[in-house]
This record gives structure tokens, C-alpha cells and sequence, in this order.
């Protein structure tokens, strides 16, 4: 699904047609989602940076694991960063404690950098984590794991309908951008501008509705009751069991290094 | 305007959560059978919306539109935006998973609210009138959005004061981009397809 960020990642249809995540993709999909979910919690629990440090080291040791681009994966996780950044910068400026030192009368404590330095490297490790257990997955895997998971079939619906239906708004997205731009349109901070985009989304969202009524159409037509019916069977081997007890083991791990 | 893990205090992240988890099973009971495709098309389209970068001087500012998301969905939006918000971290990496319950709450609650407030008089009067009201629902809502981070982050320490302030005040021109972007999109709905928010409103 990166795609929609990355317009020369591969499109889903092609991503799906093998697995290549190593050890990761070979694990039952529910293990990955609810040890994705234990790990989250016991980092933000921790609060030294030791432990912290070593959170990072063992969500960097997944992503290895997992075979994933290292590169591009690293540089997604760092446009995160570009969001917090000020937050984190802003600090030690604003929280009080010993001054380390000083910016046009404003001091920067200490005490403030090291909050900052923690927060940054629990986002991190715990999105990197995410992005490799459960990012790795096809969206529709999420669904079905969820499903069994026990999530409300109304929201594992929804959940469905939005993965199958952004890619194609996307197309429907850039086709609409093509023939704005093929009347030279050229975005700039003006009214045309604004107003154009304003269109733009009112047409997306005329079709997305219409798009939907014929959707239900089809749907009622091939009898939908609102059932899941699922196409994979999970299981649980013997790699997951292991993978549960090495995680798991991390996870205590961290929180004893922490209490220490 | 996501918040990431680490950032918030215990009590905050668990309080967001169970608002969320409340918001999402409110919005769940409310969407029938039929609307659930509805519902799934527009999820997937404010989730290609926010991919949109509006220009804005020398910078530019992807969109949020969480109030037009409350405004075609009223509760509905609370699953449709969680579902947006929980792709955006698994496969993008924006925000974070512990604290998916309070961003929801925060982008949701706005959108619920402004459909309260506004939803039913988008639909009346001239298409103008519509997009006036769509437009300050727009502004609504993000500036709800932006005051909720602020208190979600006000509220864990005081420390985070000051980015609150910033975090509110930065956002004042997206509040402006969004409110314009809202009305015009309320404007062409209402000349295009009508019966969109007489539907919507009483939904």
C-alpha cells in the first residue's frame, strides 16, 4: 500500500505475488499484530534511555529479520521524525531543570533533552516494530486478522472496503489531477487555487457516493448479509510459538533492564 | 497533528483509548448494512484526500478534512477516520500505536461534533448558504483538533505547553485552507448531488 506515497513502489497486485519477508512473513499473522501490540506497550512503559536504546536495537534486529528494504524503511520511519521534531527541539527549552545552556536568554535545560531524546527513540522503535510485523502484511491479511482477532465484522468490513477502495480513488485522484493539468492548471497560493482543489474533492467525494450506491448494488445482488467469509486459514506452528517466547522474553527483558 | 508514542502520559493514552473505543462503537451501531460500502468508499477517500499537498506560500500543507468527513458520515466517522488513522501507522509509519485511541479521539470527536452542529443546515438554503455553513464546519473542526492535541499534550505535562500554543497557532492557516477547501467541496455537492447531505443530515 506505500505505493500511494511512493509512486515507483510496486502496486499491490504485484507485491502479493510472493512473500519475501523472511522470518517475519512466514509467522501467523495474528502473532505478528498482537506481539506488534505487546511490544508498543512495554516501550512506552520503559524510561531510561539504556532500555530504551535497546528497544531500538531489537526493533532494528526485527527489521533485519524481516528482510525489508533497510534503507527506504529507515528513511520512511525518519519522515515521522520530520513531524515531532520541533516538539523535541522546543523541549529543553521548555521544560525546567539545569541549564545546559543558553539561546538568545532562553536556557535549555537537560532534564528537557533527555525527555526528548526518549520520546524520539520510543516513536521509533515502536512505529519501525509495527512497520515490520504488521506493515509487512497485505492489508487484507490485517482484516482477516483482526476478524479473528475478535474486532467488531462491522470494522473489519470498513477496514476492507478503505484498503480496496484507495487504490482505486487514488487512480480516479490522479485522473481528475491529469485533466486539471492538461487545462494548465498550476497550484499556487491563490483563489483559483483553492477553489479548484475545493472541486476537486467535492467530485471525488460525487463519485466516491455514486461509485458506493453501485457497489451496494452488486453486492445485494450476490446476497450480502454482512458475513465475513474468509479465504485463509490461520495456524499456529511452532515458529510462532518460539517467536512468541523470543519477543515476549525481549519484551521482559526491557522492563527489567528499566527497573534496574 | 499526529501524536506519537512516548509523548503522552499514561492516564491520557488510556483515557484517549476508551474514548475512541466509545466513539468507534457508537459509529458502528449507527451504520447499517447498507451504508457500510457508503461509508467504505468515503473512508478510502479522505484517506486519498489527505495524500492532497495544498500549496501555501512558500511551503504547502496535506489535508485533514476531518469536519466534511463528519459532515457526509456523522457518527460513522469515528470507525471510517480510525481505520484511516490505523493504516496511516502500520503501512505509512505516521503516529504510533499506543496512542492510536487518543489520535482518533482527537480528529474524530471534531468531525462528530461539527456534523452536530453544522450538518443540518449545509443542507439547507441556497447551495451558497450550504457551503458558508460546510466552511465554517471545516474550520471547526480542525480548530477543535488542534485545541484537543493541545490539551491531550497540556495535559500530560506542562512542559508541552508551549508546543501546544505553537501546535494551535500554526494551524490557524490550515484552519483557513480547510474552511475555503470545505466549502467549495459543499458548494459543488450541493449543485452536483443534492440529495448528499439531505441524506447526510439525517443520518
Amino acid at each position: 500500500m506505500a505505493h500511494a506515497l511512493e509512486p515507483k513502489a510496486t502496486t499491490l497486485a504485484e507485491a502479493s505475488s510472493d512473500a519475501p519477508y523472511g522470518v517475519i512473513g512466514d509467522l501467523d499473522p495474528r502473532v505478528r499484530v498482537v506481539m506488534a501490540c505487546v511490544f508498543a506497550i512495554s516501550t512506552v512503559a520503559l524510561t531510561t534511555i539504556p532500555a530504551l536504546m535497546a528497544a531500538l536495537s531489537a526493533a532494528i534486529s526485527l527489521l533485519v529479520m524481516s528482510r525489508l528494504p533497510i534503507r527506504r524503511t529507515l528513511k520512511r520511519m525518519a519522515m515521522m521524525d520530520s513531524f515531532i521534531i520541533f516538539m523535541l527541539v522546543l523541549l529543553p527549552f521548555t521544560m525546567p531543570g539545569d541549564e545546559m545552556f543558553s539561546v538568545f536568554g532562553f536556557p535549555a535545560s537537560w532534564q528537557g533533552l533527555w525527555k526528548a531524546i526518549e520520546i524520539g527513540l520510543t516513536a521509533n522503535a515502536v512505529i519501525l516494530t509495527v512497520m515490520v510485523l504488521v506493515g509487512t502484511m497485505e492489508p487484507v491479511t490485517l482484516g482477516h486478522a483482526l476478524h479473528k482477532l475478535r474486532c467488531p465484522e462491522v470494522l473489519v468490513h470498513l477496514l476492507m472496503f478503505t484498503v480496496r477502495y484507495i487504490e482505486v480513488l487514488r487512480e480516479e485522484y490522479l485522473r481528475l489531477r491529469g485533466a486539471m493539468k492538461i487545462r494548465g492548471f498550476r497550484p499556487g497560493t491563490n483563489w483559483h487555487t483553492y477553489r479548484s482543489f475545493g472541486y476537486l474533492v467535492g467530485m471525488m467525494l460525487v463519485r466516491a457516493i455514486e461509485r458506493s450506491e453501485r457497489i451496494l448494488g452488486a453486492m445485494k445482488c450476490r446476497g450480502f448479509s454482512g458475513r465475513l467469509l474468509l479465504l485463509q486459514e490461520f495456524s499456529m506452528t511452532r515458529k510462532d510459538h518460539l517467536f512468541v517466547a523470543l519477543l515476549s522474553g525481549v519484551c521482559l527483558g526491557l522492563l527489567f533492564l528499566d527497573y534496574v | 497533528m499526529h501524536i506519537v508514542d512516548g509523548a503522552l502520559s499514561n492516564p491520557v493514552v488510556i483515557g484517549g483509548a476508551l474514548a475512541a473505543a466509545g466513539g468507534i462503537a457508537v459509529g458502528l451501531k449507527s451504520l447499517e448494512i447498507d451504508r457500510i460500502p457508503t461509508a467504505g468508499v468515503l473512508s478510502a477517500s479522505f484517506f486519498v484526500a489527505s495524500l492532497i499537498h495544498v500549496p501555501i506560500g512558500p511551503s504547502s500543507v496535506h489535508l485533514i478534512l476531518n469536519g466534511l468527513a463528519g459532515l457526509l458520515l456523522g457518527w460513522a466517522a469515528f470507525p471510517a477516520l480510525f481505520v484511516g488513522l490505523l493504516l496511516q501507522a502500520v503501512f505509512f509509519g505516521f503516529g504510533g500505536l499506543t496512542v492510536l485511541g487518543v489520535n482518533t479521539f482527537n480528529i474524530a470527536m471534531p468531525a462528530v461534533l461539527a456534523w452536530m452542529i453544522f450538518g443540518r443546515l449545509i443542507g439547507r438554503g441556497s447551495p451558497v448558504q450550504g457551503a458558508i455553513w460546510g466552511g465554517l464546519g471545516g474550520a471547526f473542526a480542525i480548530a477543535a483538533t488542534t485545541l484537543f492535541v493541545a490539551v491531550s499534550l497540556a495535559l500530560t505535562g506542562d512542559e508541552f505547553l508551549p508546543a501546544a500554543k505553537l501546535v494551535f497557532f500554526a494551524h490557524i492557516p490550515v484552519m483557513a485552507i480547510e474552511a475555503v477547501l470545505t466549502g467549495f467541496a459543499v458548494l459543488l455537492a450541493r449543485k452536483v448531488k443534492p440529495e448528499l447531505f439531505l441524506k447526510g443530515s439525517s443520518a
